[in-house]
Parts: structure tokens; sequence; C-alpha cells
């Protein structure tokens, strides 16, 4: 499935401890690399900013979906069309809202968490083949390095 | 060589065809005519261009030999629909959502097996919490 993107994880952590590092506004915030406003809380909007090293300039924006205690946590958040600065808009209403979920499940080694981010069907497809009628620097170079490729193919 | 590099050598192959076929500014027009999702006939794709209806169906064929559109038949016509998976753009993108992810679990990963709940307690005090 191309639609979404699943990831599992087992760490050698009890279930609370990792509830609060995915829970926890700052916890959250040092791994996933964002500086938010305040904490979570279901139903409620989150904002912030990335802190990432050189995607600084892009906001966090997020509404929190569900908080399950030590069992799941989800959000949906819009993802950014584009990470380059040189394409990036600061309007994020009309990018793709993608839903992300945590579940947290005890294990004998500690906990294993499984991440989920879905909804990348709900891309457009006229925002998809935009990638390919920008006029930029990423398709002309993309182009390039697949002449190279077929060309070094044949 | 190894199964997976022969896997990883076969991905790269198809998407060098891709690719390919996308290079071509008319075949790219075609393609941006059928990016509504909604599919279309030969003649539908004809019309409005300085292209005989032999040179759009070459260009769909190439198309279609690269997986990036398909043919569906309605009644005696032929349709044809883009078919989105080979797009490279939104490929990279997920490549890229997948990459972080990775990323982002490996921090996690350090922050809650650091020393378990005493590393959570340092954390806490340590300076990146006073911003």
């Amino acid at each position: 499935m191309e639609d979404r993107i699943e990831k599992r994880i087992e760490l050698k952590a009890p279930v609370a401890r990792v509830w609060r590092a995915v829970t926890d506004y700052r916890q959250f915030g040092e791994w996933f690399g964002v500086k938010l406003d305040g904490p979570f809380a279901a139903g409620q909007k989150s904002t912030g900013h990335i802190t990432h090293p050189g995607y600084e300039h892009l906001k966090w924006e997020a509404v929190v979906e569900k908080m399950e205690a030590e069992r799941l946590f989800s959000f949906t958040w819009s993802h950014p069309r584009s990470l380059e600065k040189a394409s990036y808009s600061s309007d994020y209403s009309k990018d793709p809202k993608t839903l992300v979920e945590f579940r947290l499940e005890e294990t004998a080694k500690g906990t294993l968490l499984t991440v989920t981010e879905s909804g990348f069907d709900g891309i457009p497809a006229d925002w998809r083949a935009e990638a390919y009628r920008r006029n930029d620097g990423g398709w002309t170079e993309q182009m390039k390095n697949i002449e190279k490729y077929v060309g070094g193919n044949r | 060589m190894s199964e997976g590099t022969g896997k990883r050598a076969m991905g790269r192959k198809h998407q060098a065809d891709a690719f390919a076929a996308l290079g071509d500014a008319t075949r790219l027009k075609l393609v941006a005519k059928l990016a509504g999702g909604r599919p279309h006939s030969i003649s539908r794709l004809t019309r409005g261009t300085r292209m005989t209806r032999q040179a759009v169906t070459k260009h769909l064929r190439v198309l279609e030999n690269a997986g990036i559109v398909h043919r569906v038949r309605a009644g005696r016509e032929s349709l044809f629909r883009l078919d989105p998976q080979p797009m490279i753009g939104l490929k990279e993108f997920l490549n890229q959502v997948s990459e972080q992810w990775d990323q982002a679990l490996s921090r996690l990963q350090s922050l809650v097996e650091r020393e378990g709940e005493s590393g959570e307690n340092r954390a806490r005090t340590g300076d990146a919490w006073r911003a």
C-alpha cells in the first residue's frame, strides 16, 4: 500500500514511560523536533514550529484526535506540500491532512510502539501531477539524473 | 547478487522507465490532462492540440508501457486513465516522510531508553526544558 506509512518499534521502557514521551508536549517536541506552544488535549488544536535544523521555517499545525491513556494517541496534521524553502508556502489550508496514530502495547521487553500515518491517498491527483508541472530546479535536476541513468543503461 | 540487490535494481529500472516516459513535453501535457482523475479518450486528448491521433496514440503507448496510464474499455472506445502510483513525486514525498519517521523514532528510543526514568528526570531539569 502506498497511501500509508507504518512503523513498529519495540522499546526497552515501560508503557507509562513511552506514553509520557509521546504525549507530553515537551518530550514529544524533543524527539519529534518541534517546539509546541502548549500541552496536547483531545479535540484541541496544537500549534508550534519545527526545530529540526534546516526546517525551522515550517509551522506545526495539528488537531489532537484521541488520547486514550497508555493505549492510543492520535492527531491529524497538515503535511507541508514541500519541505524545501524555495517552494514552501505557510498557507497549509489546501495541503492534505494526514492522520498520525501511536499505539502502545506492553511486551515482555517493554513497549511495542506502532506508528501509522495515513491519508496520503487524499492528496488530489492534480497535486501529485504538480510535482511534474513545476518547472523548478527539482524537476530539472531529476530529469538530468534520469537521463544519466537511462543513458548509462543502454 | 543478493536477492535484495536484485529487487532494488528492478525498482530503479521501473523508475527509470517512468522517468524516461515523462521526459517529453508532449507526454507531460497528456499526463497533465489526465491528472484530473477522469479517463479520457484519444479523440478527447487530441482535441485542441496540433497532434495527429496517431501521434497521441504513440505517446500514450509509451506512457502505458511505463505504467503511468492504463487503458480502460468503454463500449467501443478505449479510455486512458492516469495511474498515479509510478509518479515519483508522491513516492519521493512518502519516502521522505518514512525516513523522517525512522529518524524521529530513533530519537524517541534514545529518550525513553536513556537510563530509564532517571534519564527522563535529567531531561526535565536540563537546558532543553528551560526555553
